[in-house]
């Protein structure tokens, strides 16, 4: 059966609450910010929102249940999406259909986490039972030492290099720079990047986000109710979303993306050529070279390649992580799965400011997430283009 | 290549033990499994009765059918490590003082795949063998080792912290009168150990073969008595400290039945068997659980020697098999009160030994040495649970299997 297309529902109101490396403040602290920020642009009150999707880690004992009453709202729609970096794209697709039922008239997609010092150790140890099981008690090395496994299998198999890897960090180092909420401030060279510190062979540091505090918030309602409060918006082409794909094979070099992107494009009547600006999920830099091969920028391990012959700057020939990443933003827990799909709507929508690409006016947003044991099993990716367009 | 460990320098007295810390302890139930299997030194994974699926990580459903029928079975142990990483930075306290860690992924030939510890010798590409082994936690973990045996792999840091091998340790056997003390000695003497303490009872009466161990270099026959509180307290002031190894061979034996016999004998089983036991780990156990983490001749293991019968009595030597059931339930206490530390409780079930208390009985009979064999083996391997001969290893099998049949087998209702 053909999909149905998400025709008069928009995303709108991209707010980003700057993220903290350290903060003594709560999830539930980090998520009002980002929930006030976006019914501020859209002159809502709590009360009057009704629709409330909510990504956070960090929110124990209280699940979104206990955010309403200790939020003030009222939803007849809500919901939690607990897929860590699948998380925006999944919240955006899942509330459009709600939108677009007449479920719900506003929805509030909101991530957001806190981070103590010494609360990532903690978030870790309860992660998942095949971590705690298959993976903690072997170096516990967290997700650093799962993505070198796969790193390591990834240049073995594909003749990948460390110096590959850094381009894709020194180009959002170098987008950064241009965004005054990026937590990594100063510029980063490929003999910095080649030469730092070891963290999980042949991961090193500028490979890793630095885990922080942080939220990141948009809202989803119909096109007709964005034009009444006068806000700007962008149009959801196409979406798909997949967990755990290709459970056979023996350590992950491709994602879910590979199973759905012909129908990813062909939901968005457009091709790879026709993107504008990509964001990738980018917990470490192998993971976006799988995420420009699987979503059908270039064949199967030839990422390396590809990033050797482009530009990937906000001023380059192919824009991506436009905003820095998480790689030089910083991962705001449930909101680094929030960070590609706010900055995407900022960009088609023309209010990315020192990041704007020229011209941008469509995106594609890919999501990745929750490493439950040896590999990311989430994937999800949407094409977005601005209401202009 | 391994390097060949060296003997230890003397320790400085003035100078702070390292405290043991111990790696993740927290597991599900399906995974204590892997446990169960490491402390017997099987290779076992769950395989899906229905369908026959192997997988792993453990789990409440098969991954291919969702059949709750899942149980452990040995499983062939190859595979190839198609990736690996050398960790440089964990948040755990234990991996911490061990950086940098190598880890990897390998695809077994059985079908799924395991992130795993890897031995010094072995590299990204190679075919590998599995072996499931404790670690400090007590908790089942996969080493991937070399197919072929290398050079000195043993007294690679990874397996030294999985294993209790003799190498350089000193070791304390507690009654040098059993049968199965000589050859106990030139077994840990042959795999390295640097001393062997052997305890003494009454020592002022004169018995056979104590001779042929004060001539043993490297030995020290020490007067040591599980029956009295005192003699325990002066021995482990002496060499509590330095006691990296304790193997606890006093036994007392009496054959006969319940009814026709008075509580004498029964008592001094109680004294020697179970009493002893916990004496001895009163005295010792607290020092040992302490040393955990102090180099190359860091305590490792406490070793208790039981009868198979500790699992279903043989009604022939009833109050023996009594006081073998209580020290087996005393051996897996103090297993969870070591297990906070590190130090491993290690307990050999031995079918009958050819001595004179078991003299009547028919073969397979356990021959000292070969129970010997089994004790330093299962430190070398480093085993929790070892079964020494045909009779103990079929009993097991048979108790696993269903204790209310075996219990009315071994009391006459089977032919």
């Amino acid at each position: 059966m053909r999909r149905l297309s998400y025709d008069g529902v928009v995303l709108t109101a991209p707010v980003t609450v700057p993220y903290v490396r350290y903060s003594q403040e709560t999830a539930h602290w980090w998520i009002a910010r980002g929930l006030r920020g976006v019914l501020d642009r859209a002159g809502m009150r709590p009360q009057e929102l009704d629709g409330f999707s909510v990504s956070s880690f960090t929110l124990f004992p209280d699940t979104p249940v206990g955010l309403t009453q200790h939020l003030g709202l009222t939803p007849r729609y809500l919901d939690t999406i607990p897929m860590g970096g699948a998380s925006g794209v999944v919240a955006a697709r899942r509330a459009a259909r709600a939108v677009q039922a007449g479920d719900a008239d506003v929805v509030a997609c909101v991530a957001g986490d806190a981070n103590r010092i010494d609360s990532f150790r903690r978030l870790l140890s309860a992660f998942s039972r095949f971590s705690m099981d298959a993976a903690y008690p072997y170096g516990y090395g967290g997700p650093n030492a799962n993505f070198a496994l796969l790193t390591d299998a990834y240049m073995a198999e594909y003749g990948a290099t460390r110096e590959d890897f850094g381009r894709i960090a020194v180009a959002q180092r170098d987008n950064a720079l241009r965004n005054p909420d990026a937590l990594m401030k100063k510029p980063l060279t490929m003999e910095q990047y080649l030469s730092a510190r070891p963290v999980s062979d042949p991961v090193a540091l500028f490979d890793c986000v630095m885990p922080c505090a942080g939220a990141e918030a948009f809202l989803v309602m119909r096109e007709e109710e964005a034009e009444r409060r006068g806000l700007a918006f962008a149009r959801i082409d196409g979406t798909i979303e997949r967990h755990n794909a290709f459970p056979d094979d023996p350590i992950q070099l491709r994602g879910g993306w590979a199973m759905d992107v012909d129908e990813l494009y062909e939901m968005a009547r457009c091709a790879p050529g026709d993107i504008d600006l990509l964001q990738t999920y980018d917990d470490y830099p192998v993971i976006s070279m799988m995420q420009i091969e699987d979503l059908g920028f270039c064949a199967k391990g030839e990422a390396p390649a590809f990033v050797r012959g482009h530009d990937l700057t906000v001023t380059g020939d192919f824009p991506h992580n436009t905003s820095g990443g998480q790689l030089s933003v910083g991962q705001a827990g449930a909101a680094g799965g929030y960070l590609g799909m706010v900055e995407a709507i900022r960009q088609v929508t023309g209010e990315a400011g020192p990041t704007q690409v020229e011209n941008a006016s469509k995106a594609l947003v890919s999501g990745f997430g929750m490493i439950n044991y040896d590999r990311g099993v989430c994937s999800a990716a949407a094409i977005i283009s601005g209401g202009a367009a | 290549m391994t390097s060949p460990l060296q003997p230890p320098k003397k320790k400085d007295p003035q100078k702070r033990s390292t405290v043991p810390t111990l790696p993740p302890l927290g597991r599900s139930r399906a995974a204590l499994g892997l446990t169960v299997a490491a402390a017997e030194g099987r290779f076992a994974l769950q395989h899906c009765a229905e369908c026959g699926t192997v997988q792993y990580p453990p789990r409440d459903a098969c991954m291919q059918c969702l059949s709750i029928d899942l149980d452990w079975r040995d499983t062939p142990a190859g595979g190839k490590l198609i990736a690996e990483t050398r960790i440089h930075a964990s948040p755990d306290p234990y991996f911490r003082e061990r950086l940098p860690w190598r880890m990897g992924t390998v695809k077994l030939d059985a079908g799924p795949v395991a992130l795993v510890h890897l031995h010094g010798d072995v590299a990204r590409g190679d075919r590998v063998r599995l072996s499931l082994q404790l670690d400090k936690a007590a908790q089942g973990v996969i080493v991937a080792l070399p197919t072929e045996r290398t050079d000195a792999m043993e007294d690679d840091p990874l397996m030294r912290s999985l294993t209790a091998h003799p190498r350089h340790r000193r070791i304390l056997i507690t009654d040098a009168r059993a049968p199965v003390t000589l050859p106990l000695i030139q077994a840990l003497l042959k795999a390295g150990a640097a001393h062997v303490f052997v305890g003494e009872a009454e020592s002022w009466r004169r018995w056979p073969g104590r001779d042929a161990i004060a001539a043993l270099d490297n030995v020290s026959i020490m007067p040591l008595d599980v029956t009295d509180a005192d003699s325990l307290q002066n021995l482990a002031g002496e060499i509590g400290g330095k006691t990296d190894i304790l193997i606890n061979t006093a036994r007392f034996i009496r054959p006969g039945g319940v009814l026709g016999n008075d509580t004498v004998f029964a008592r001094d089983e109680m004294e020697v068997n179970v009493l002893g036991l916990m004496r001895l780990a009163q005295s010792f156990g607290p020092g040992m659980a302490s040393r955990t983490a102090d180099g190359t001749n860091s305590a490792a293991a406490f070793v208790n020697i039981l009868s198979a019968h500790a699992l279903s009595p043989d009604p022939g030597y009833g109050a023996f098999a009594a006081s073998q059931a209580a020290a087996r339930s005393l051996s897996q206490t103090l297993r969870a009160e070591f297990s906070h530390s590190g130090l491993r409780m290690m307990n050999v079930y031995v079918g009958p030994t050819d001595d004179e208390w078991h003299q009547p009985l028919p073969p397979p009979k356990v021959a000292p040495a070969a129970l010997a064999r089994s004790i330093v083996d299962g430190l070398i391997e480093g085993l929790e649970d070892v079964f020494c001969g045909d009779v103990a290893r079929d009993l097991a099998e048979r108790w696993r299997r269903d204790p209310g049949v075996l219990e009315r087998e071994l009391t006459g209702g089977g032919s």
